[in-house]
């Protein structure tokens, strides 16, 4: 489980005053947010530098000839700078900002999808995938008379290494699947896969989502020809993604919308298009966050990936350990590598009923299928219970999460 | 039935205010009404009957006897089965204009908005519209 050894030097209360949204009462209860794999809370200064912007730099970038405009250009392509430098991309040029990692998978699927995708060819995914990596593929193989295939899962929800050798062919053109899985927790081996891939000259997107916020990326290491992530799961604000695409590959794939920003020169007869990542940024981009996200990522750093994933790694193994030994209690998911994610049922008890009552008690969970219906029929369940722990989780808020657990499994005993 | 619509929810909203807002006994409480519901016969737990919400199954089956309907329904949740015993409670035996006609004040008074609020999380908001409509068809058959 333990995915380093390492032991972390951070100091949680400290993190913990940095978030305001977590110093507060729900239903008369301290609130316990065990909700990250949704979207995790945000630290004071990404909240205060959108209202910095807003009050004080405001302003169209790219285009303006002003002071404001000036600032505002400079600060969002700081962040691209940040995000290149966060997941080791090659240069600036390839991070291109989206609206959330279903949009980077939506852009890939539709505009390299359309022009690379021909009758006959394969793409595959996992069955771990979230519906925002199957859909999109699904839609394009349907218009482009490709076949979507899916890689098998153990029982343990790990991806079965030994059939890729059957799967990945001549045929397949394109595999797409998570880092980690947003339902069961799974670290998927990445680099394995891909290598896989290009072997046969497929092309390589990761879908990042759950990855970002608790594992070191570096997407030249990996060579991933793709990777997705959003920034509210990883301490950002919502609405605002990322996708990184190699040079080569992304300058060969047509721009995903038209509008502006994305143009060199438009004339009724014919428009040329911006280079990258322009070209794949259409409209005025969502300023505020991208300048917000900075402060995100310079948290994390400063924090330091290897500290998170080592803390969190304690958070996960004292969960596991608690709640393994609550009777009736099974879970779902238990890959040997693992991040911050503890997916459950309770024998005889609904999800919903159990996420309402922790809810009550003042714990915030996630319950149901964590749009994988999939990954649900493959273990015939219809849902989940998910608690999955950020950095400034502790380990008392996992006892406490624990008693309303077994005192809300009491109540259906009588 | 003597009591009219507004009668019934009027007491339940008295049985509600009683628990003080406290979530838990709220939950609590709910679940025991869902208890107290009449069991639905297992032959009418088919497909035809599910009203479906995300994440808990609710199914509900109506049928009309001396111009009256009459609901029978269950949830595979205790909490939804809770609600759902509610919405019977107020609604069966009732003529189909005093369906189409009922105002569920009810639901925001006792602040159960929380657990219809999203679409997703259950069964009860379908179910209400679900029971609208079966007034609705009847009415207009009556027509």
């Amino acid at each position: 489980m333990a995915q380093t050894l390492e032991k972390h030097t951070l100091d949680i209360q400290k993190i913990r005053a940095q978030f305001p949204v977590l110093h507060q009462e729900v239903n008369g209860k301290p609130l316990i947010y065990f909700d990250n794999a949704a979207t995790n809370q945000k630290p004071k200064r990404v909240i205060d530098a959108l209202v910095k912007y807003y009050e004080h730099d405001n302003a169209n970038i790219h285009r303006g000839a002003h002071a404001l405009a000036a600032r505002a250009t400079e600060a969002f392509e700081n962040t691209r700078v940040s995000v290149q430098k966060f997941i080791n991309a090659n240069e600036p040029e390839e991070i291109i900002f989206t609206k959330g990692t279903s949009e980077s998978i939506n852009l890939v699927a539709s505009s390299w999808g359309r022009k690379f995708l021909n009758p006959g060819d394969e793409v595959l995914i996992s069955t771990l995938e979230h519906h925002s990596n199957i859909v999109p593929w699904q839609m394009i193989c349907e218009e482009r008379g490709a076949e979507l295939k899916v890689i098998p899962i153990n029982e343990a929800g790990e991806i079965i290494i030994e059939a890729l050798d059957e799967l990945i062919t001549e045929k397949t053109k394109m595999v797409a699947f998570n880092h980690a899985s947003n339902s069961l927790g799974t670290i998927n081996p990445v680099k394995h896969i891909i290598d896989k891939a290009h072997a046969v000259g497929a092309k390589v997107l990761v879908d990042g989502a759950q990855a970002s916020s608790h594992l070191a990326v570096d997407v030249q290491a990996l060579n991933a020809d793709f990777y997705a992530f959003s920034a509210h799961k990883m301490y950002g604000p919502t609405g605002l993604g990322v996708l990184y695409g190699k040079r080569d590959i992304l300058e060969k794939t047509p721009p995903y919308q038209g509008g502006g920003e994305m143009i060199k020169e438009v004339s009724f007869g014919k428009t040329t298009y911006n280079d990258i990542p322009y070209k794949f940024e259409a409209g005025t981009p969502d300023i505020a966050n991208v300048i917000a996200f900075n402060e995100a990522i310079l948290f994390i750093n400063e924090l330091g990936k290897e500290n998170i994933a080592a803390y969190e790694n304690e958070l996960l193994a004292y969960a596991t350990d608690k709640i393994s030994q609550i009777e009736g209690v099974r879970l779902i998911g238990t890959a040997k590598e693992k991040v911050s994610v503890l997916s459950f049922e309770v024998e005889g008890i609904h999800h919903f009923d159990l996420g309402m009552w922790l809810d009550a008690k003042g714990v915030a969970v996630r319950t149901g299928h964590h749009c994988t219906q999939p990954l649900m029929d493959h273990y015939c369940i219809e849902g989940t219970v998910r608690a999955s722990f950020s950095v400034y989780n502790t380990i008392e808020e996992i006892d406490a999460f624990i008693e309303a657990l077994k005192s809300t499994i009491s109540k259906f005993k009588k | 039935m003597s009591e009219t619509i507004n009668d019934i929810q009027n007491e339940i909203i008295e049985e509600f205010s009683m628990l003080d807002s406290d979530m838990e006994m709220t939950i609590e409480y709910i679940m025991e009404l869902g208890q107290q519901l009449p069991e639905m016969a297992e032959a009418l737990k088919n497909e035809d009957n599910i009203v479906k919400g995300c994440q808990s199954k609710v199914w509900l089956n109506a049928e009309a006897k001396d111009g009256k309907i009459y609901l029978e329904a269950d949830s595979n949740t205790a909490i939804t089965k809770g609600l759902v015993s509610i919405l019977v409670r107020i609604l069966s035996g009732r003529t189909p204009q005093e369906i189409v006609d009922a105002d569920l004040y009810f639901v925001d008074k006792i602040g159960l908005n929380r657990f219809i609020g999203t679409q997703r999380s259950n069964g009860l908001g379908a179910m209400m519209k679900q029971i609208k409509i079966y007034g609705l068809a009847y009415s207009a058959k009556a027509e």
